[in-house]
């Protein structure tokens, strides 16, 4: 379970200092602190715009445009499951829906208890042993109804 | 004495169980008291048989596969270590019918060698490109590139030559390489492949790139999707700096050149060239207008080479070996081999590298052996998400970049999906649609607008409403988006909707044409 830590100006800005050095720092700023808190708070967008000398509304502009930055912490735990043309050839389309049910909620969504965040995927190059998904960053492929009840109960613990 | 075992570290394989195959094996071995050194290589692609466990044994590797954890008492019983008999064993990997068909140049090294240690790439011919283009010098480097006939893997297939002429001309205080390994598409993994089984190639490719357009610095921009990959590749961008491979003065040559890698964000537009620029700048992941090419002003407004993974990996062979010796293989204008990837529901899924020419029947069923399901094939996307979905009845098609667009279908990125017969093409469409209205940058309206109305078209086709009429607009809508779309993603989501549309009519509520079924 990856573990984040709670929201310090001065931790945000140890993180973001250490990328200024690189041309074309903010993606790398980015991915660093949502590393660090598990989001990309919007205290930070300030801090970021200062230290680039850019205006708010553009580092505003890239936070949002980018699917993996997320504006809220996820669920405890994150599935993703994949939804690209590969996976829904060999029958990803019926196991997100399967996901859907036994968690119930839908792709997007958290559960309840806030334990498992469920988020589609567009493809983690794993297309000739489809179907695959991502818990928390650990790659599985050949995923059928017993090996995502597994991956869920997983999650769900 | 040491038995040496190779367990793959590719995603894929990994994704199959191979860390816990590599944990069985460990704790098998200690408790036989049998010394064991386990390689983690790349992967051959046969990845239906991954984990692909190989043993050096005195008459080769052997190879055992698909390993799970629970196979292997029974391995250790069989005699593994010894290429004992069992029912995993394939024998000798390279001799195995899918490898034995295929010309390897690109992927030549991956599976065989550690990816992790630069003594092994050496070993196998590695940095012999390298070698041969500093005797060459720039002009030199280009004009071996433009007699490989080599063009751009990504997709678009311009020729690669020009493009580093373009910048190597252009006058410029700071050049760059950047490497396009956003590799998006659905139905492709090549350039992962390569990443996590043979970096060293790539940052070998990306050197001589360099070299010859008087660049001193390269960016490998690739998916948060790939974290296997970007662990191998920056693994190995440290190694070959420690190695004196990357920094100033390179092997002892007058040229520096070192190289960074960055990770994008989920964003599938930054597949796009100037897209990805715009993101490792620091921006929006929005198209650019072209001109000016970003060969003229490309990263931070400077001249710039952008290729894809495979088009940097080509480089070192066509300098080691000769550009007449990689053009001796392909068809008409293309030019050398193509790793094509073959997923899906497919039976033996993999990545398969051939020179042009193949056609997709082959592949799709000879090579790939059918659907995984056993029921008849239906069609095959090749291409990614944007690309056709060809029916059986055009399997005869020739893997070639003009052969291809002829039939309004494009190669891409060398990816094929097949698909069985329970395929729903009308949901195939929507689902083209419905991606690029989730993936548009939004910077031009047929793509941001046009997306979003065929989503809503394809929703009522499909509900049966007013269909034919609906059909039609469709068509037109496709036709807008075809023609006014800024990039390739507006551009080229018409491909799988008009030819699900067109081949498979019947689905889609309206009467077969006559053309259709030739």
């Amino acid at each position: 379970m990856p573990h984040y830590e709670p929201w310090s100006e001065e931790r945000a800005r140890t993180v973001i200092e250490e990328f200024s050095h690189l041309e074309g720092p903010l993606m790398p700023m980015l991915h660093a602190v949502q590393e660090t808190f598990g989001y990309v708070p919007d205290a930070v967008v300030p801090m970021l715009a200062e230290t680039l000398n850019v205006s708010r509304a553009e580092v505003h502009g890239v936070v949002t445009f980018y699917h993996d930055f997320r504006h809220e912490p996820a669920g405890r735990h994150v599935l993703k499951i994949c939804r690209a043309e590969a996976c829904q050839a060999a029958g990803g389309d019926a196991l997100t829906a399967h996901a859907e049910h036994r968690l119930g909620c839908k792709l997007g969504e958290t559960t309840a208890d806030g334990r498992v965040t469920v988020e589609p995927i567009y493809c983690l190059g794993l297309c000739a042993t489809a179907p695959s998904a991502m818990l928390d960053g650990k790659i599985v492929a050949r995923l059928n109804e017993r090996r995502l009840d597994a991956l869920i109960s997983e999650a769900q613990s | 004495m040491t038995i040496r075992i190779y367990v793959p570290k590719d995603a894929c394989a990994i994704a199959c169980g191979a860390d816990e195959v590599v944990e069985a094996i460990q704790a098998a071995a200690l408790a036989a008291r049998q010394p064991v050194e386990i390689i983690r290589n790349g992967s051959r692609g046969m990845l239906w048989l991954e984990p692909l466990v190989e043993v050096v044994t005195a008459e080769g590797r052997i190879g055992y596969g698909p390993v799970g954890a629970d196979d292997v008492a029974s391995l250790f019983a069989a005699g593994f270590l010894d290429g004992g008999a069992h029912e995993l064993r394939i024998g000798k990997p390279e001799e195995h019918p899918f490898m034995a068909r295929q010309t390897r140049l690109t992927f030549a090294r991956c599976g065989i060698i550690d990816p992790a240690s630069y003594a092994d790439y050496r070993a196998h011919g590695g940095y012999k490109g390298l070698e041969r283009a500093l005797t060459l010098g720039p002009a030199g480097i280009i004009e071996e590139v433009k007699k490989s006939g080599l063009r751009g893997r990504g997709g678009a297939g311009f020729p690669t030559a020009i493009k580093w002429k373009t910048v190597a001309d252009a006058q410029a205080d700071r050049k760059y390489i950047v490497c396009n390994a956003d590799e998006g598409d659905s139905g492709t993994f090549a350039d992962r492949m390569i990443m996590e089984g043979d970096p060293f190639e790539l940052i070998e490719g990306m050197t001589i790139a360099g070299i010859a357009v008087g660049a001193t610095k390269g960016y490998v921009y690739t998916r948060s999707e790939y974290p296997h990959a970007i662990w191998a590749m920056e693994k190995a961008v440290e190694v070959a700096r420690a190695n004196g491979m990357l920094g100033a003065n390179i092997g002892g040559s007058p040229y520096s050149f070192d190289m960074e890698v960055r990770m994008g964000a989920g964003a599938y537009v930054c597949g796009e060239e100037t897209a990805l620029l715009d993101s490792l700048e620091g921006k929006r992941g929005t198209v650019r207008a072209k001109p000016p090419l970003p060969a003229h002003k490309g990263l931070f407004q400077k001249p710039t080479v952008i290729n894809n993974v495979l088009s940097l990996t080509a480089v070192p062979h066509i300098l080691a070996d000769g550009g007449e010796f990689y053009a001796n293989f392909g068809m008409g204008r293309s030019r050398g081999t193509m790793p094509i990837q073959i997923a899906g529901n497919v039976k033996f899924g993999g990545l398969f590298e051939t020179a042009f020419g193949i056609t997709l029947g082959e592949l799709v069923n000879e090579i790939g052996g059918g659907t995984a399901t056993g029921k008849p094939v239906k069609a095959a996307q090749v291409g990614g998400p944007l690309g056709a979905y060809v029916p059986t009845w055009q399997f005869d098609l020739p893997f070639d970049y003009e052969a291809f667009a002829a039939k309004d279908a494009l190669i891409g990125h060398g990816g094929i999906v097949v698909f069985d017969e329970n395929a729903d093409m009308k949901k195939m469409a929507r689902f083209a649609m419905e991606f690029c209205s989730v993936e548009s940058c939004g910077k031009c309206t047929p793509c941001r607008i046009g997306s979003t109305r065929g989503v809503e078209l394809m929703d009522r086709i499909i509900a049966g409403e007013r269909v034919e009429a609906n059909l039609a607009t469709l068509t037109d809508l496709c036709q807008t988006m075809k023609l006014g779309s800024l990039c390739a993603l507006g551009g080229f989501t018409p491909y799988p909707v008009l030819s699900a549309m067109n081949h498979f009519p019947e689905e889609f509520g309206a009467p077969r044409r006559l053309e259709a079924a030739e």
